[in-house]
Formats: structure tokens, sequence, C-alpha cells
């Protein structure tokens, strides 16, 4: 986690505590694919049930980087809690929610294609997921619009609650839209049913390293925009003291 | 709270009755809209008439993104937006206002536009109790969810391209439900419109209320 800067001097390196999360998400990841890859091929999906080991667990940390970025921007929107970490970690948690989300839609379209026969098929699960990342790369792009600091986390701090609150009526409306239309659902066409031991391990596996890595990945992101924040700041005390030795030289009035 | 909001919904909307941006351009664009959609479909009539409401919809979505930027582009010249803000007006009040008139000029595009699928698409709109139901909810939901972005998006040099991608997503299930709603109106599915007509009454709800709660910060800075 990035800490709170001193005023000038060398950048701390990432705590001791980030290094370890990162060390036990390589282990955590690298025994994922391992495991995973050795996992016997199934009879209906083959190897793509595979894909079980890392799926099911990128779509629940794309889901906990969105909650988190909801509840800290609701903690930077409370007066009394109000801090900049809090939107430090928004921003963090909403991008490498992106990814996740992103990776999500990936592996699924992956595994839909030889099993259901498609890409994409308009499942309540597949739509209100992409209307997640939709919704998220939206708010994505209204952070990169450039204003004041201050004005920018009050906005997007805005955007992601009304975002987030929009999440469980997208959720309903897909559900009933295709459970309505057509008798499937998608806990017919899930792999969890009968599932074998080995896979139920490597998807809990496949939880926490995933949950590893989101923390790693959202701990240094969000030191990268702590750091950005006080180049930003060093850059206009520099110019400040240009002007003033400036003024110096003219002779100050008054 | 009230009383400010009737004074700003008068306001927007005496421009928009004075200015007749509303009448001579959001209108006659979705119309546009309604004629593009019979030439990228089958000009067979029965595909139309099938697809009307879910047409409707869309035309009715994108007109909204044009009301709600130019319920906010008022706002930007001769820094208007300050004056509002230093007006002592209550900003729930603001928010109801301009939500207020946004939607009563989208309902008014709903009436064109009803007449327009009626004519040019054949739809038979039956029904009208589950329509009109529909219209209210989904207007109102529309005008929230769009003020609140139009905020967000305000006095950003980016704004015209941002509010697209941000509001889009956030209205797609008003999108979906009030399609379906139609649908079940109009005696093109079986579905129990009713439902999918309280889905968007929630959708109202949550963002009236955020909007109540939410513009108050929205309008301290920028």
């Amino acid at each position: 986690m990035s800490r709170p800067s001193s005023t000038g001097g060398r950048p701390e390196p990432a705590g001791g505590g980030t290094a370890l999360v990162g060390a036990a998400a390589v282990v955590a990841l690298a025994t994922t694919v391992v495991l995973g890859l050795r996992l016997p091929p199934t009879v209906e999906q083959g190897p793509y049930a595979r894909l079980i080991a890392v799926h099911p667990p990128l779509a629940w940390a794309a889901y906990l980087a969105f909650g988190v970025c909801a509840l800290v921007s609701a903690l930077w929107l409370w007066r009394r809690t109000r801090a900049p970490r809090w939107d430090r970690l928004a921003v963090a948690s909403a991008e490498v929610g992106v990814v996740f989300c992103a990776l999500t839609l990936v592996t699924g379209s992956i595994w839909g294609r030889p099993t259901w026969g498609v890409w994409w098929t308009w499942d309540a699960r597949l739509t209100s997921t992409a209307l997640l990342l939709a919704l998220f790369a939206g708010y994505l792009a209204l952070r990169r619009v450039s204003v004041d600091p201050e004005a920018r986390a009050r906005r997007s701090a805005v955007a992601a609650l009304v975002a987030v609150a929009d999440v469980p009526i997208v959720h309903f409306s897909v559900d009933w839209w295709r459970t309505l239309h057509q008798g499937r659902s998608l806990a017919q066409l899930a792999p969890q049913r009968d599932l074998d031991g080995s896979y139920t391990s490597v998807m809990l596996l496949g939880f926490v390293a995933m949950t590893l890595v989101y923390g790693w990945l959202v701990a240094h992101r969000a030191r990268v925009e702590a750091l950005e924040a006080r180049l930003e700041a060093a850059g206009l005390d520099l110019a400040l003291a240009e002007r003033r030795a400036e003024a110096d030289v003219v002779e100050p009035v008054a | 709270m009230w009383r400010d909001a009737l004074l700003v919904a008068g306001k927007d909307l005496r421009i928009e009755a004075r200015s007749r941006v509303a009448t001579n351009q959001v209108a006659p664009f979705a119309l546009v809209v309604l004629v593009l959609f019979g030439f990228a479909l089958d000009p067979d009539r029965g595909v139309l008439a099938r697809a009307s409401a879910g047409l409707f919809w869309v035309a009715v979505l994108l007109s909204s993104l044009l009301a709600v930027q130019r319920s906010f582009a008022v706002e930007s010249g001769d820094a208007t937006g300050d004056g509002l803000r230093l007006s002592g007006l209550d900003p729930a009040g603001i928010f109801l206002g301009k939500a207020a008139a946004v939607a009563a000029q989208l309902a008014a595009l709903q009436v064109v536009l009803a007449a327009g699928v009626v004519v040019l698409y054949d739809a038979d709109l039956g029904g009208p109790a589950l329509l009109l139901a529909t219209c209210a909810a989904a207007t109102v939901g529309l005008a929230a969810a769009g003020v609140v972005y139009g905020a967000l998006a305000a006095g950003l040099r980016v704004r015209e391209t941002l509010l697209p991608l941000l509001l889009l997503p956030v209205v797609a299930p008003v999108l979906l439900s009030a399609t379906r709603a139609w649908e079940a109106g109009m005696g093109l599915s079986v579905d129990d419109g009713w439902r999918w007509a309280q889905l968007l009454a929630v959708f109202a709800v949550v963002y009236v209320t955020l909007g109540v709660v939410a513009f108050g910060a929205l309008l301290e800075e920028s």
C-alpha cells in the first residue's frame, strides 16, 4: 500500500508487506497454472474444462475490484473519512477490475466457442458482465479527463456509486429477459455440476491466487498514483520558486 | 426545494420554448432515426412492426442524449452555471427542476415518436394503460440518470463524447425493460409487462434519490 509521502526526498520503495503479497501471488498463480494444466480432460468439454482454474477466479476478482472501488468512493465522499488515499485506491481498483473483467469475458468466450459453439451468447450473466465492463470503462474515461484533482476525485466518486447502483438493476433486467424468453439458465451450463474434487480444489486455489494478484496490482497502482501526485506537487513548488526568484531579481514591490 | 425545482424547470422550459432547439432539432432528429431504421431493416412492414417497441425506445434513448447535453449546454455559456450556483437555490431543487424539464421534453418527444411508429411502422399501440405507465416510469428514470451524468460531464472539454459512453450503459436496463413492457402492451409477447414497468419504477426511484443526494456535491466544484 502506498504510504503518505513526506515532502521531497526520494520515493520510498513499496513496503515489505507488498513484496510478501507479490511473492505469494506469483507462487499461487504458478501453482494454479501447473495444477490447472494437469487436470484430467472431461468427457463433454475436453481440455477446455481446465479454464475453470482461471475463469471463475477472474470473475470473482473483477467483482471484488468493483466492490472495493465503490466502497472507497463512498469513504471519500463521506466527509469524516475523506482522504486522498481513498481516491487513489478507487482508481487503482477500478483499473485492475476492468482488466480482470475483460479477461473474464475473453476466457469465457474461449470456453464458449468449443462448448456452446458460439463466441458470444446473450446469456444473462454474459450480458450483465459486459455492461459492467462498459460502466467501469466509462468511469476510467471520466477519470482520464484532466481537471483539478479534488474535482476529479469528487466526480469519479459519484460516478462509481451511480454506476454500482445500476448493477442490481442490470442484473435483474437481463436475468428476467433471458429466463422469460428461453428456458436455459447458466446453472445448467455451468461446469460446477458434478464437479470432480480435483477441479474444485484447483478452482479454489485459483480464487486465492487471483485475490492475491488483485491485492498486489492494486497496491502498486495506488502507489504509482501517489507518486504521480507528488511529482505534480513538486513540479508546482519548483515553478513557484522559479517565479519568486524572477520576482526577486526585478525587485519586489511592497 | 419544490419551489426551486419549479423555478429551474420553468426557466429551462422557457429557454427551450424560445430557442426552439427541442422542436427544431431534437424532434426531427428522432424522426430521422425512425426513418433510418426503416432503411436498415426490411422495408417489408412485418419486421418493422414487430421491432417497433425496441426501435421506439432506441430513438428515445438517442434523443435523450441530445436533450441532456442541451440541458447543460444552456448552463455553460455566459457563466450561467456560476449564476445558478450562486443563486442560493437548493441543489436538490436544481436537480429536480432540470430533470423535470428534461422529462417534459422527453414526454413530448415520445408523443411524436409514438405517432411516428404508428404511421411509419404500422405499429398497433393497444393496451394504453401499460404503455403510458411504462413511458412515465422510463421518462423519469432517463431524465434523472441523464441529469446526474450531464452534471458529471459538464464543464469538461470532452463532454460531448464522454456523455454517451457514461450514460448509455447505465440506461441499458431502461431500454431493455421499456422495450419488453411495450412489447407486452402491444400484444407482441406474452411477458408480464407490469413486472417490467415495476423495474422501471425502481430505476426511476433509485436515480431520482441519487440525484437529490449527490447533486450538491457535483455543483460545488467545477
